[in-house]
């Protein structure tokens, strides 16, 4: 039919039960799979320290496919309530109906809760897994007066990355006092290397030049730049690259316009990148 | 950065567009140059070269010799003996290039340096040929910064001199480049040359001591020159494995060819600089040195004085540091055998930089180093190549303590290395000069001398019934987290109103949509930051006024619950200017912070532009929304000499509140100066400042002048 676009055939994942049936590519980086094996199994929560796009959330879904459980991602904004994890009333058909939000859904079937980037959520909205945390493992649901008791399978983990947090935006003692850490960081160069040429295929001499950029702005930060350039990044301009955009195009649109807005900045990055290809 | 006008004195270009002639010009000069003129020095020579040009130009010399000459009549009749010389050469945009480039020499080394500017114009123009496409050193210098910050593991300064070098910490380059037709060619030699020389620093070039190696010959500086081209080959080879794309583009300026076919050697990767001293020996008697348009000079004295005492430095560094793991792994103050735990093993794997990393061992066993420390040990490989044994022995944290001060450099305030003691430094706009003279303001941080704290309980009684309405006003203000009812979302059930739209459905009426309840936060945001004229201007009972009006201020903002903090700022000449701390903004309104109020003596000028800048800095480390600055002034800006006073003064003041609009922060103006009207506008804009012309009505009115800004 002209003028119409005929709707595309998208997959509806089921939130309540996301179970990962493909392994996730994941290139360890240190001993973070047994320690998480380990906390699963004595029923401790994780927090996962790290900069952004460093695999965090990739870790996440590995260990997910690894332990057979779903994962349940939040991810936290200024706005989250503590009635958007715990769940609240509907109505529906002439009577109030009870909604259970993600955390609540993840207690209930054993699976495995992530809050991404915690410290953007509402102080008050962090206290209400206090009691989720520790070894009482309940969830209290106030407003139906109940009380979820979590079952072995659940895990409760969370993400944020200490970089860039401002001021006012730290987490409370209390909260990350209940939780094992693991601190995440840009992998070593010949491993960062190996996942770049296995995510994107590219071949092993441009990939060992991305990483140099990618030391190279990681030079930068603190002189105008919050952050290096993170392995994310990297894979973003190897895959323009693979598919055959000229290097210092997808280096600017990939690596330097993603991680600054000032002019000087960005052209000292698309001089660095053009003195390296 | 803009230009400035050429268009000079209006009374000269008024009238028609003839040449000057010997005389007038000559009675000009005579009364610009007064002060360093006498009968066996006149302006009569200077009048004559300076008669032939065209008009243009000679108002473009009267100009810049009247502007020159309210910094220094020295340096303007050194100006005016050149002038004729350089615009043969220049052309005016570059001409005030090089007198820029005068006077930021003068203002930083003084009079000796800054008319050696002038006299040596054949060196600028030969830097600048060409002048559309000259590149500036301060056009690049920010992205090259970056630029070799990025490259570099050890923190490079970017400083400009008339010949490119660099002392292994400092890479000087040249104020500008006009040397190809394009602008970008010129950016590129700008970067071909700042690598180099970071190349030089990062591949040994000064590892060994050239001087040493270029004495035995007989022309030592053509050796010198010499071994200057074998290590450009030497270098450009390295930068070719590491940076191949910037050494294509490099190759392009030279085709590519070697300058003898006997440096080939020097182009493998295991060759050093000793090879190419080497190599010096055999072809010094038939090779000529080469120059490219973006080869460096070698400095060796100077760059052996600052290797020396950087490596001192850190071999002290590294050992305290030492120590100090070793302190954490025995947790015991006197580690029994210091020496022989530490070695050093090159791991063969390369590291992200390129060369092979070396791993720290504490008693056989590798360590993970700090950051900072693995730093040092990048520095000190750079420049030894390796880590010697003497320096893995762990030493008490004495060592190095003495020259600390020395390290309190200008450049590095703004790099935020070091916070408190000691002095900032501050840029003020020249408007004359149309450019900033850098680092001009010497700027401290001072405590105020507390007065007696019954000021404030007799400021509170004397206007208690004000207070007692203020609190009732700010107190309405106070933002709340209300409970929003009857929203069409929210986070859960209004039931009183789902409890009537049901109601409504039985009767038959139409049913709301409107059935949550939502939170709404209404926080303020709001940093204010309060700056106080304590200029000797305010003495008597303004000062009394300015005291009662920060109190009725502060008992305004504790009700609202605003951050807010108070300076106080002072000074007298550019050496000298002053901050008063009154209250930071983490610091509680209480005894000490009210007596520091009643403590708000008049010193001496007002030196407005570094006192915002410093205020702004302050207040951008502050997270908010809206950040306020508001002054509490009673006049135009002021100082004791360099001629701040007037224009100058005005201009820089508005230069600095442009800065700080610019970085989020929102100026305001509290004045009593009945001329307010004339300058203000100019400075803060058309509203935001305000007049109290009867001084006893300040205390009352700032708090109401504050409710309508803020609220």
């Amino acid at each position: 039919m002209p003028g119409q676009i005929a709707p595309l055939h998208t997959k509806v994942l089921d939130a309540d039960a996301r179970l990962i049936e493909a392994e996730p590519y994941y290139e360890p980086l240190g001993g973070e799979i047994a320690l998480f094996e380990a906390a699963y199994a004595s029923q401790i929560p994780v927090l996962l320290k790290g900069p952004t796009g460093c695999g965090k959330t990739r870790f996440m879904e590995y260990m997910a496919w690894r332990l057979k459980r779903p994962l349940i991602t939040v991810s936290c904004h200024d706005d989250l309530t503590a009635s958007d994890l715990v769940g609240r009333y509907l109505i529906t058909n002439n009577e109030t109906v009870w909604i259970d939000g993600p955390l609540a859904r993840a207690v209930r079937c054993g699976g495995i809760c992530y809050l991404d980037e915690v410290v953007e959520a509402r102080k008050d909205t962090t206290v209400v897994i206090h009691p989720l945390a520790d070894d009482r493992r309940i969830l209290p649901m106030e407003k139906r007066g109940e009380l979820l008791q979590a079952p072995r399978e659940f895990v409760l983990t969370m993400s944020y990355n200490p970089g860039y947090q401002s001021v006012l935006k730290g987490l409370k003692q209390s909260t990350r006092q209940r939780f094992i850490a693991i601190e995440f960081g840009y992998p070593a160069a010949d491993l960062e290397k190996k996942i770049i040429i296995t995510e994107t295929g590219l071949d092993a001499q441009s990939a060992d030049k991305l990483i140099k950029l990618a030391h190279m702005t990681r030079n930068l930060k603190g002189n105008g730049l919050d952050e290096g350039a993170s392995t994310r990044l990297l894979v973003h301009a190897a895959k323009l690259m693979a598919r055959g955009i000229a290097p210092r195009t997808a280096c600017s649109g990939a690596i330097a316009e993603a991680l600054s807005d000032d002019p000087e900045m960005l052209r000292a990055i698309n001089e660095l990148a053009s003195s390296l290809f | 950065m803009s230009s400035p006008p050429r268009s000079s004195d209006p009374r000269l270009t008024v009238a028609a567009a003839e040449p000057l002639s010997a005389n007038a010009l000559e009675d000009r000069l005579d009364e610009i140059l007064d002060p360093v003129l006498s009968t066996r020095r006149t302006a009569t020579r200077l009048a004559e070269a300076v008669a032939p040009l065209p008009r243009e130009h000679q108002d473009f010399v009267l100009h810049w010799v009247a502007v020159i000459a309210r910094t220094n009549p020295e340096m303007a009749y050194q100006f005016a003996a050149a002038a004729p010389q350089a615009l043969a050469r220049l052309d005016l945009a570059s001409a005030e290039a090089w007198i820029i480039e005068a006077m930021d020499t003068y203002d930083r080394d003084g009079l000796y340096r800054g008319s050696a500017v002038f006299k040596n114009v054949g060196e600028f123009a030969r830097l600048s040929r060409g002048t559309a496409a000259a590149v500036s050193f301060e056009d690049v210098a920010q992205v090259l910064q970056l630029f070799i910050c990025g490259l570099s593991g050890r923190r490079l300064r970017l400083d400009t001199a008339a010949r490119p070098h660099t002392d292994t910490e400092t890479l000087f380059l040249p104020p500008s480049i006009a040397l190809l037709p394009r602008r970008e060619e010129n950016f590129f030699i700008y970067k071909a040359m700042a690598t180099l020389l970071w190349a030089q620093g990062r591949f040994g070039t000064f590892n060994v001591d050239l001087d040493a190696a270029c004495a035995g010959y007989s022309d030592p500086e053509r050796a010198l020159d010499l071994l200057n081209t074998l290590e450009t080959v030497r270098l450009e080879a390295c930068i070719a494995r590491a940076l191949p794309g910037l050494a294509r583009e490099m190759q392009k300026l030279h085709a590519g060819q070697l300058p003898d076919s006997r440096c080939a050697v020097l182009a493998t990767p295991a060759a050093t600089i000793s090879d190419s001293v080497a190599l010096l020996a055999q072809v010094y008697a038939d090779m000529a040195p080469v120059h490219y348009s973006y080869t460096p000079v070698l400095q060796p004295e100077r760059a052996a004085a600052v290797r020396k005492a950087r490596l001192a430095k850190e071999k002290s560094e590294f050992q305290s540091a030492l120590a100090q793991l070793l302190e954490e792994k025995d947790n015991s103050a006197v580690p029994p055998q210091p020496a022989e735990r530490f070695s050093i093993q090159a791991s063969g794997l390369p590291a992200g930089n390129g060369n092979a990393s070396h791993e720290l061992m504490l008693d056989g066993k590798p360590v993970a180093p700090p950051e900072n420390v693995s730093q040092l040990m990048d520095s000190i490989l750079q420049d030894l190549g390796e880590i010697p044994d003497d320096y893995l022995v762990a030493a008490g944290d004495g060592g190095y303590r003495q020259n600390r001060r020395d390290e309190h450099d200008p450049a590095d305030v703004w790099k935020g290395v070091y916070h408190e003691e000691g002095a900032f430094f501050y840029n003020e706009w020249d408007c004359k000069r149309r450019h900033y003279r850098k680092n001009w303001c010497v700027l401290r941080e001072l405590g105020v001398l507390p007065g007696n704290a019954d000021f404030v309980d007799a400021t509170l009684a004397k206007y208690a019934p004000q207070v007692a309405q203020l609190k009732r006003t700010f107190e309405l203000l106070r933002g709340e987290d209300k409970l929003l009812k009857k929203q069409p979302n929210g986070d859960d059930i209004d039931l009183d109103a789902v409890i009537a739209a049901y109601a409504d459905m039985k009767s038959g009426m139409e049913l709301s949509d409107r059935l949550l309840t939502k939170r709404h936060k209404s926080e303020r945001d709001l940093a204010v930051m309060l700056m106080v004229d304590m200029s000797g201007s305010t003495k008597g009972w303004i000062n009394d006024a300015e005291r009662e009006a920060v109190i009725m201020l502060c008992e305004a903002l504790e009700v609202l619950g605003d951050r807010y903090a108070i300076y106080g700022f002072s000074g007298i000449t550019r050496k000298r200017c002053e901050i008063f701390r009154i209250k930071r903004f983490d610091e509680p309104y209480d005894t000490a912070v009210k007596s520091r109020i009643a403590g708000i003596q008049p010193q001496d000028y007002t030196r407005m532009g570094a006192a915002i800048r410093h205020l702004t800095t302050l207040l951008n480390q502050i997270e908010a929304r809206t950040k306020l600055l508001i002054t509490l002034s009673d006049g135009k800006p002021d100082d004791y000499s360099d001629h701040y006073r007037g224009e100058y003064g005005i201009e820089d003041t508005r230069q600095a509140l442009i800065e700080a609009h610019r970085a989020g922060v929102k100026p305001f103006c509290i004045t009593i100066d009945r001329e307010a009207r004339d300058y203000l506008p100019h400075l803060y804009g058309p509203v935001n400042w305000t007049l109290v012309d009867e001084v006893a009505r300040l205390p009352l009115k700032v708090a109401d002048i504050y409710r309508r800004l803020a609220t």
